[in-house]
């Protein structure tokens, strides 16, 4: 019965808190690498600057035994205070900022700000051949929209990573 | 109080007796404040890798945390192996390395190294001590983290302004994490599934590691009572050595890659297996598909991450051993015993049936001296002590010095293992005999790896150390050549030792006593002399060049795929798979 665990590769989404103190981050990403686990994306921001506490939300995926390994391995980091698996503790929100530069002219012009209006993404810059668009939401809908830009002459792209929470009440 | 004297003052607040250290620029504060105190002892090495080691030894040998004091850059490079094997093998050490002056880090200084950086993936937590407010506190917290729940080491980076600099000092007790609380406490719920399991068990063994040893010699007391009180056999892996009696009847001795025939196949059988404080290293399991195919597995550790993390397992426990144990015990006591007797009469027929097969016999003539022979009469002149310690190197040697030695007692028994560190032993005993001055500590030793630390006889010999060195001799790095010759078509690459020293001569250089013995009717009145003489001894044992280390569960095979030892007749080459032959 042993060998007969599920093999199937789930993505997860894992909030951390952390001490904000020098080298935090790299202890988590040397983690990662070190052990050879995948980050999708990962963000960190200090949240609790009273408590001195920052909140690393990271992206990972790996069978449910390497997923088991990787909570574990994150919490027995020193200044890690909790991990909370947000995928498998009920429903959760989970959103990503980009920000997209487009340079273009005429009709392609005109249809990356049709899609931007559809997508609700804001032109934070225009100049006469480009605009610089900012769109939040889920990735898969970040990922549907930068997918429409690079055929009308995006150039550049900047993206957040995922930051998530918890639904309801509840809190870390 | 200056940073170097805040330092020492919690070193002796945390009932540090002994520093092993090398001085250097980065460090000259902290020496100055050693020179001027008589509390703390400090034992100077000639290389810092020999200092964690030492360190590592010492801890070991006493259940206290080793404490290393290195100085910057390749003082503090040098320590990066020591660290490693102490993290591998979940050793309490804390080590101290000089940085340069905080408004140069960052400036390729003279001997600057990234410390903090280079050391973060090969220490439990390490700290770099920017401001002394802070000096008093992580100086506290490296003992609590180094010493609490899965040990292992902790560095502080100590830069040089830092340890000149007046600061205030707090007592430990003032120092509180808000993070990091180890969980020791087992779940009663998940410990009631387990004795449920074993009572209900026909074929169980106890699997049990380093862990016992770690949690205390209580841990050791109550795995005692345990396996005595539902007549379960045991098998303790490398670093278990020691955790349960080797000389009691129900221990099968050591299991894995060169355990017994008796242990690997209980754990293959086994239809109830409990983990203690082990990790299901490589090592032990051999094929993970094919590991103890049959059975219910319980795992108690004290390290969330060590539980299915290659090995799936059906109740998981996490916590201290002897507190999980005392429950434990506590539950299985309840009841009368286990609830089939006659299966587990019918087991113990089995295991006998396996134990006749004699795995570690070997064939001894008069003419050259087997390694194993060696060590058996090293055993037997020495087994009536009960303050005998045994270090070891790293290969051949290291597995039949587990295999012919019995272990009654925890903390005596000293080996590298997660990291296999050629070099470990003699620096290792050398901690021993500081924290054990009047025991007679032994370094069993091969060739090889004696002379990847050998500078330590100086240091054996400036403290009257009286360490004895037990080469077993082979010219050979034995392990690489018994490989080489099982899955390399006998193609010895760079495995002989050419233009080996003349060890005795050696011996004699760095003041200690020179013995050597080459036939086998030398080796007794030889291992006499070693051990009557009361200073350092280093033995050169001239042994078979050709002997392999069986039995053998070859690379990529199962438990119960193992090759035995064949008593002198040749042996027939396992067939390795080609999976087999990537794995180390």
């Amino acid at each position: 019965m042993n060998n007969a665990r599920n093999e199937t590769i789930e993505q997860h989404t894992i909030a951390v808190l952390v001490d904000n103190e020098a080298g935090v981050l790299a202890r988590v990403i040397g983690l990662f690498s070190s052990r050879g686990y995948n980050i999708e994306s990962l963000t960190v921001a200090s949240v609790d600057p009273t408590n001195n506490l920052s909140r690393i939300t990271v992206v990972t995926s790996g069978t449910p035994m390497v997923i088991e390994q990787i909570k574990a391995q994150l919490y027995r980091l020193v200044p890690v205070h909790k991990v909370s698996d947000l995928t498998t503790e009920g429903p959760f929100i989970s959103r990503e900022l980009a920000l997209v530069k487009v340079v273009g002219a005429g009709e392609k012009r005109v249809e990356a700000l049709r899609i931007a209006d559809i997508f609700r993404a804001r032109a934070l810059d225009s100049t006469r051949d480009s605009f610089v668009f900012e769109i939040s939401g889920s990735t898969e809908k970040l990922d549907a929209f930068i997918g429409l830009m690079r055929d009308l002459g995006m150039v550049d792209l900047s993206r957040t990573g995922s930051v998530a929470i918890q639904r309801g009440a509840g809190s870390m | 109080m200056t940073g170097a004297e805040i330092i020492l003052q919690a070193l002796v607040d945390q009932g540090v007796e002994v520093i092993f250290g090398y001085p250097g620029g980065a460090v000259l504060p902290i020496y100055d404040a050693i020179f001027k105190q008589n509390r703390l002892r400090h034992i100077l090495v000639r290389h810092e890798q020999g200092a964690v080691h030492a360190a590592e030894g010492y801890a070991r040998s006493t259940g206290k945390p080793g404490v290393v004091l290195v100085t910057s850059g390749p003082g503090a490079t040098n320590a990066v192996t020591g660290l490693t094997d102490a993290l591998m093998d979940s050793i309490p050490v804390v080590c101290l390395t000089g940085q340069v002056a905080t408004h140069m880090i960052g400036n390729d200084a003279f001997q600057e190294a990234d410390t903090v950086g280079i050391t973060r993936p090969c220490t439990k937590h390490n700290y770099l001590v920017k401001d002394v407010n802070d000096l008093a506190r992580v100086m506290h917290e490296a003992f609590y983290v180094a010493t609490t729940g899965r040990p292992g080491p902790v560095l502080v980076d100590l830069p040089k302004d830092i340890t000149l600099m007046p600061g205030p000092y707090v007592p430990p007790e003032a120092v509180q994490r808000r993070s990091y609380r180890p969980q020791v406490e087992g779940d009663k719920e998940r410990i009631r599934a387990a004795v449920e399991l074993m009572r209900g068990a026909k074929k169980p063994v106890f699997y049990t590691g380093g862990g016992i040893i770690n949690s205390g010699p209580k841990a050791a007391k109550l795995l005692h009572q345990l396996v005595h009180a539902t007549d379960f056999p045991i098998t303790t892996t490398l670093l278990g050595l020691g955790g349960f009696p080797g000389t009691d009847r129900h221990a099968l001795g050591m299991l894995g890659m060169h355990g017994t025939y008796e242990a690997n196949m209980a754990m293959h059988d086994c239809d109830v297996m409990i983990a203690i404080g082990a990790r299901f290293d490589d090592r032990i399991t051999g094929r993970l598909n094919a590991f103890s195919p049959g059975s219910k597995k319980i795992h108690i550790d004290i390290d969330p991450s060590s539980i299915n993390k290659s090995v799936p397992v059906d109740v998981p426990i996490v916590g201290d051993a002897s507190r999980v144990l005392e429950e434990m015990l506590a539950q299985w006591k309840k009841e009368k015993s286990a609830s089939d007797r006659d299966a587990l009469d019918k087991w113990w027929a089995q295991i006998d049936r396996w134990r006749a097969r004699d795995c570690l016999k070997y064939r001894q003539d008069d003419k050259i001296i087997k390694p194993q022979y060696a060590l058996e009469r090293l055993y037997a002149a020495t087994r009536a002590r009960d303050d005998v310690y045994i270090t070891t190197e790293v290969g051949q040697h290291q597995m039949w010095a587990a295999q012919f030695f019995k272990f009654d007692r925890p903390n005596h028994w000293m080996t590298s293992g997660g990291l296999g560190t050629m070099g470990y032993g003699l620096p290792a005993a050398l901690g021993v005999q500081v924290a054990h001055p009047d025991a007679l500590v032994v370094d069993i030793a091969g060739e090889a790896s004696i002379l990847m630390n050998i500078q330590e006889l100086s240091t054996i010999t400036q403290y009257r150390l009286p360490v004895k060195v037990f080469i077993l001799n082979n010219r050979y790095m034995g392990m690489v050549r018994q490989w080489q010759e099982m899955l390399h078509g006998g193609r010895y690459a760079e495995s002989y030792m050419d233009s080996l020293p003349d060890f005795v001569k050696l011996a004699e250089a760095f003041g200690a006593m020179g013995l050597r013995a080459t036939k086998p009717s030398e080796l007794d009145k030889t291992i006499e002399k070693m051990l009557n003489h009361p200073g350092a001894v280093v033995c050169d044992i001239a042994v078979d060049p050709a002997e392999n280390c069986f039995p053998m569960v070859p690379s990529g095979a199962a438990h119960n795929e193992m090759i035995l030892g064949a008593d002198g007749e040749t042996m027939p080459l396992p067939k390795v798979s080609d999976e087999g032959l990537t794995l180390v």
